[in-house]
């Protein structure tokens, strides 16, 4: 099989100054058109990017609801995604009421339900005063701090706040090693 | 008649150009008996297109939001209108595992049988591509069955990326594209499912067969016969020339009969076996989720769980990438000399270590005896015959040991967790003073066991390491410290 030859016209050949003007206006013209194209395009697809620093709270109840010196897992919705997550945005965190500073100010320990090894939930069990990680073993105490297992570091602290006697929280993002839950945002 | 063919191949031109793709000549050998090893990439490839027909009905009812997809897959599993929803769920699952263990097949053939080499070096590279892209499809499919595997699943793949060196925070919200898992990551994960990586496998499938037709099909390797590349492509033309014969003939049929039986095989298991999940609720207040990625994956979930902390991060960002590259390395490495398995020690020995390391992991995978039982300590009986004899004070540790959950991690008569050791005969193997230790301080330097110490009250730890010395075979003493157990003691006579 022999297949008809066609040459094409090298640049040299193409010297006049009118084919080599339409030349460069197509490709000028073509870089603009992907130009504006791709402004918007990856100003899109970078969304994902966006840092979530605003500053959310959440009310988890009154501060009567927690008895001092106890863990209780308190749930609520978090409105950080969309309106339409639906059910996967019903989360939980444990709350540890550590009573009254001495200017009467109410302490509290929370911890985003996370486990510092994979993101797995965490059970508390209050008989042995132990969080348990189902997936690989992790086990912290119940000031949060790493007991044994895999984990590289305790659980992720979640920045508390009171206001008229309503224990709030700041809306935790999932969190991981390197983007953890206790700054506090800019208002 | 004629006419009308007549004149649609004047238009379309497919006598000159479809025909002899049909009809080119491949290899004798490849049309014979040694054909039956040549059938599955086509069965692959009969998959691929079960999946997409499954897929797209699918999609037809599939509703990809975080708040309705989980209703959605129950609505496919039991209304009747549309009929057979759960078979098309369980078709679309069980063809796709069937499509990564036949794609799987494939490449082992090709390896075995020293196909990769010389002038078939792309048909490898594509093949590996498309072998990635088939385990991105089960991947981001399990996460479109929006269950509490899904969302935990991907819990565990975004604290992996949060890993990464500097990166990680940005790939952790490219992951899930938003800052919790909710309706953005099932979004991202459904256009990846259903558009970007179809797109990528089917145009990488496209240049795959164009290489199996412009490169023609390795002729069955024969023992001694080497592949030069100096004179290989004029040696397989001649062959062609003389004895080669048409591929839409004996080869064919064995595809389609392979592919036939495939397809068979794979109706009967998902109309036998069903649709899988979807399993718990997508809701992570409630707890005691213990996320499981599909088999696939098993292997790599069982790599992970069993690596000391120390090597994890190592195994989760730089070994895949390693096997990735070893594996597009493949025709590199060796793409020249014998193609019989026969006379390939190495690369038979290295399928055999392969599947068994495999095979192996995903036992450990479906097992996972590194995952704590959560609700034995509630659940699970002590064993009546451990607790027969013992006294008051024994019988009360036997309750501290379920109180304190204990049994989550070690298991007696081999019910309970498997992390830790089987207790039923500690009594035997440490002494009170070593059981007191153990508890107290759990594995040195926060090893697998916690630090029970501060956990217990005093009177609790004094029971519960009566009831562990109590845990011995009838008749046999317990553990003594080895110092004493070292001085002569006066054998008694037989």
């Amino acid at each position: 099989m022999s297949e008809p030859s066609i040459r094409l016209p090298s640049a040299a050949q193409e010297g006049s100054g009118r084919r080599s003007f339409l030349r460069w206006l197509t490709y000028s013209v073509g870089a603009l058109a992907s130009a504006v194209l791709a402004a918007p395009l990856f100003g899109y697809l970078g969304g994902a990017f966006r840092r979530h620093k605003v500053q959310q709270w959440i009310p988890l109840g009154p501060v009567s609801k927690f008895p001092v010196q106890e863990t209780r897992l308190a749930t609520f919705n978090n409105d950080l995604g969309v309106p339409w997550d639906g059910m996967s945005a019903h989360m939980g965190v444990y709350v540890r009421n550590l009573g009254k500073d001495e200017k009467g100010m109410d302490r509290f320990l929370v911890f985003a339900q996370n486990c510092a090894h994979l993101g797995c939930p965490v059970s508390w069990f209050p008989q042995s005063g132990l969080f348990l990680c189902p997936c690989h073993g992790g086990v912290y105490y119940e000031n949060g701090e790493r007991a044994s297992g895999p984990p590289p570091r305790g659980l992720f602290h979640i920045v508390p706040e009171v206001r008229d006697g309503v224990l709030g929280i700041q809306a935790p993002h999932l969190p991981t090693l390197q983007n953890t839950l206790d700054q506090r945002a800019k208002a | 008649m004629r006419r009308i063919l007549a004149w649609f191949d004047a238009r379309l031109s497919l006598r000159d150009t479809l025909v002899p793709m049909m009809m080119h000549p491949i290899p004798r050998g490849a049309a014979g008996p040694m054909g039956w090893w040549y059938v599955f990439g086509s069965a692959s490839m009969t998959l691929l297109i079960l999946q997409i027909v499954t897929g797209i009905g699918l999609a037809l009812v599939y509703v990809p939001t975080a708040d309705q997809a989980y209703e959605s897959l129950v609505f496919l599993n039991y209304s009747y209108l549309p009929p057979f929803g759960w078979f098309l769920r369980s078709l679309h699952y069980w063809s796709g595992s069937a499509m990564v263990f036949m794609v799987l097949v494939h490449m082992t053939q090709v390896f075995l049988l020293g196909a990769f080499k010389y002038p078939r070096e792309l048909n490898w590279l594509t093949g590996v591509l498309l072998l990635l892209f088939t385990l991105g499809m089960a991947f981001s499919g399990q996460v479109l069955r929006w269950d509490a595997d899904a969302y935990w699943g991907v819990g565990v793949g975004a604290s992996m990326a949060g890993r990464v060196p500097w990166l990680g925070p940005y790939l952790v919200d490219l992951l899930l594209g938003g800052p919790i898992i909710g309706a953005d990551t099932l979004s991202r994960f459904f256009a990846l499912h259903v558009f970007v990586i179809p797109g990528l496998l089917l145009t990488v499938l496209a240049v795959h067969l164009w290489l199996v037709l412009k490169r023609g099909i390795s002729e069955p390797p024969v023992p001694g016969k080497v592949v030069n590349p100096q004179t290989y492509q004029q040696e397989y033309e001649t062959e062609l020339h003389k004895e080669g014969v048409p591929f839409f003939g004996e080869a064919l049929l064995k595809d389609a009969l392979f592919s036939a039986l495939t397809v068979i095989a794979v109706v009967v298991l998902a109309a036998i076996v069903g649709p899988k999940g979807p399993g718990a609720l997508p809701e992570p207040a409630l707890l005691g989720a213990n996320p499981k990625p599909d088999w696939p994956f098993w292997w790599l979930f069982a790599l992970l769980s069993l690596s000391p902390p120390q090597a994890e991060t190592f195994i989760m960002l730089v070994l895949p990438v390693v096997l990735i590259a070893a594996l597009l390395l493949v025709p590199f490495v060796s793409n020249r000399g014998e193609r019989a398995p026969s006379r390939r020690p190495v690369a038979v020995l290295s399928v055999i270590v392969i599947i068994t390391v495999l095979a192996v992991l995903t036992y450990y995978g479906a097992t996972e005896p590194w995952s704590p039982v959560m609700g034995a300590w509630s659940g699970d009986a002590v064993p009546p015959r451990l607790v027969q004899a013992s006294t008051p004070l024994e019988l009360q540790g036997a309750v501290v040991l379920q109180n304190k959950q204990c049994r989550n991690c070690h298991a007696l008569d081999g019910i309970g967790g498997r992390r830790g050791p089987d207790l039923t005969r500690v009594g035997t193997r440490l002494t009170r003073d070593q059981l007191i230790d153990q508890v107290s301080n759990g594995t040195p330097g926060g090893g697998n066991m916690p630090a029970y110490g501060k956990q217990m009250k005093p009177a609790e730890m004094d029971a519960l390491v009566d009831f562990l010395v109590s845990l011995r075979p009838p008749g046999q003493e317990p553990a003594r410290p080895a110092a004493v157990a070292q001085t002569p003691r006066p054998r008694a006579s037989p």
